[in-house]
């Protein structure tokens, strides 16, 4: 059987310390059988590796940062439309999702497909609406709230009792074992990430995620849970074992069913010491480790892109346990004249 | 008292927990152990062949087989609570 031609760009090239799923994501779509993959890298900085990894992305182009607005994306990813004749877009990033989500019709529209959650699913699992989430679905999720300020967060504390997470609106986050500490990451985080923090009530126990895909329909079409085994200073999993955990399935199913999520996501959750799942966070997208399910034997990025065709996809009914992922770095040889081009092109 | 079902143990002593992703490295003796408590074997056989088989007294044997049991249930290989 031939192998169906797509074109598919896909975000989030920066395969860095806290890397971002755009590699594993594409390595999953190349390693398919049924699909003749030309990948498109959407760069937002010079320096993201996965632009010059030339064995996996046949192209990159740069786009405007969400702060620009979606009206500048639009343009952007136009121009580029007009070029490379794309079928598909995969983002990556929680902070470019919302632009996608709002030009999904636009995109459609030019002929280009996304595989995105709606403006209300998105927003409903958001971090500051957590708990309310929790509630509608039976979820037992950590006493959590947003502050807007310094003030607004020592009247929240007086209620909480240390350590509290302490989180960004997108990314990061840190355990604070006193005011001064929240006040630090507060001012860090707003600093990055903008308003508002979340305080979280902090949950000790073993922390598990999982990969999940729904089909916009109720249907869990992929889910891998993980247990990270080696997490580094910014806490990212540099290395994971898939286990096996039905509970955790039950969980996934749940929200996938009852949310009728569209797209890929990931469940951050923890097992406290009396043996009780906390929903931590979901993540809007194909997390970083995505590559640990492909090996494992649900390549979930080449499902995504077959659901995105309006293909046929079975739900994956197996996975191997004990399969494990170890990352590593790696330095890449680039001649400035790649670079240079890149820098006064915006293409390579 | 029982090894959890799905506990994996291989020949060189390494027990993985699928269910949380723990592992574990068994010397010889913590090996037969397990082994002989997957077999189905009481605690008062397994003190029995372990006299047997190594140079211990009882007490000392049955001292470092509780401690044993204790880590065993501590990191949640077991089935029932000791």
């Amino acid at each position: 059987m031939s192998r169906r031609k797509v074109t598919v760009a896909v975000t989030g090239l920066n395969n860095i310390d806290s890397p971002g799923p755009g590699i594993p994501v594409i390595r999953g779509i190349k390693e398919s059988d049924d699909l003749d993959a030309r990948i498109i890298g959407l760069a937002y900085e010079h320096l993201e590796p996965g632009i010059y990894m030339k064995d996996l992305v046949d192209k990159t182009y740069m786009i405007p940062y969400p702060a620009e607005g979606k009206d500048a994306l639009f343009e952007r990813l136009m121009e580029i439309h007009e070029k490379e004749n794309l079928d598909i877009i995969i983002p990556n990033f929680d902070a470019e999702l919302f632009s996608f989500i709002k030009l999904e019709n636009r995109l459609a529209d030019a002929g280009i497909k996304t595989y995105l959650p709606s403006i209300h699913q998105f927003e409903e699992r958001n971090k500051s609406n957590l708990p309310a989430f929790g509630e509608k679905y039976g979820i037992t999720v950590p006493r959590g709230t947003e502050v807007f300020s310094i003030q607004d967060m020592n009247n929240t504390l007086r209620s909480m009792n240390y350590p509290v997470m302490v989180k960004g609106k997108y990314y990061d986050a840190y355990p604070a074992h006193s005011f001064e500490q929240a006040v630090s990451y507060f001012e860090k985080l707003t600093a990055k990430w903008g308003f508002p923090v979340i305080l979280q009530e902090f949950i000790k126990g073993t922390e598990v995620n999982i990969i999940a895909l729904g089909d916009g329909e109720g249907n869990l079409i992929a889910c891998v849970p993980m247990r990270k085994q080696y997490i580094t200073d910014k806490g990212k999993a540099w290395g994971g074992i898939t286990i096996d955990d039905e509970s955790l399935h039950r969980i996934a199913k749940k929200i996938i069913t009852m949310t009728k999520w569209k797209g890929g996501m990931e469940l951050e959750l923890i097992r406290s010491s009396t043996n009780e799942l906390y929903l931590l966070e979901i993540n809007p997208r194909i997390p970083a480790w995505v590559y640990l399910a492909v090996g494992a034997g649900q390549n979930i990025p080449e499902a995504l892109v077959k659901l995105t065709l309006g293909m046929e996809v079975n739900p994956f009914t197996r996975y191997d346990v004990g399969k494990m992922f170890i990352r590593y770095s790696y330095d890449m040889i680039v001649d400035l004249e790649l670079f240079s081009r890149l820098t006064t092109t915006g293409e390579l | 008292m029982f090894i959890k079902e799905n506990i994996a143990l291989s020949e060189n002593g390494f027990v993985f927990n699928p269910s949380t992703g723990d592992s574990f490295t068994m010397n010889n003796t913590g090996k037969e152990v397990i082994m002989m408590i997957k077999e189905g074997k009481d605690l008062t056989l397994i003190a029995d062949i372990m006299v047997d088989r190594y140079d211990v007294d009882r007490n000392t044997l049955e001292r470092y087989l509780a401690d044993f049991l204790n880590d065993l249930n501590v990191y949640n290989l077991l089935e029932e609570e000791l």
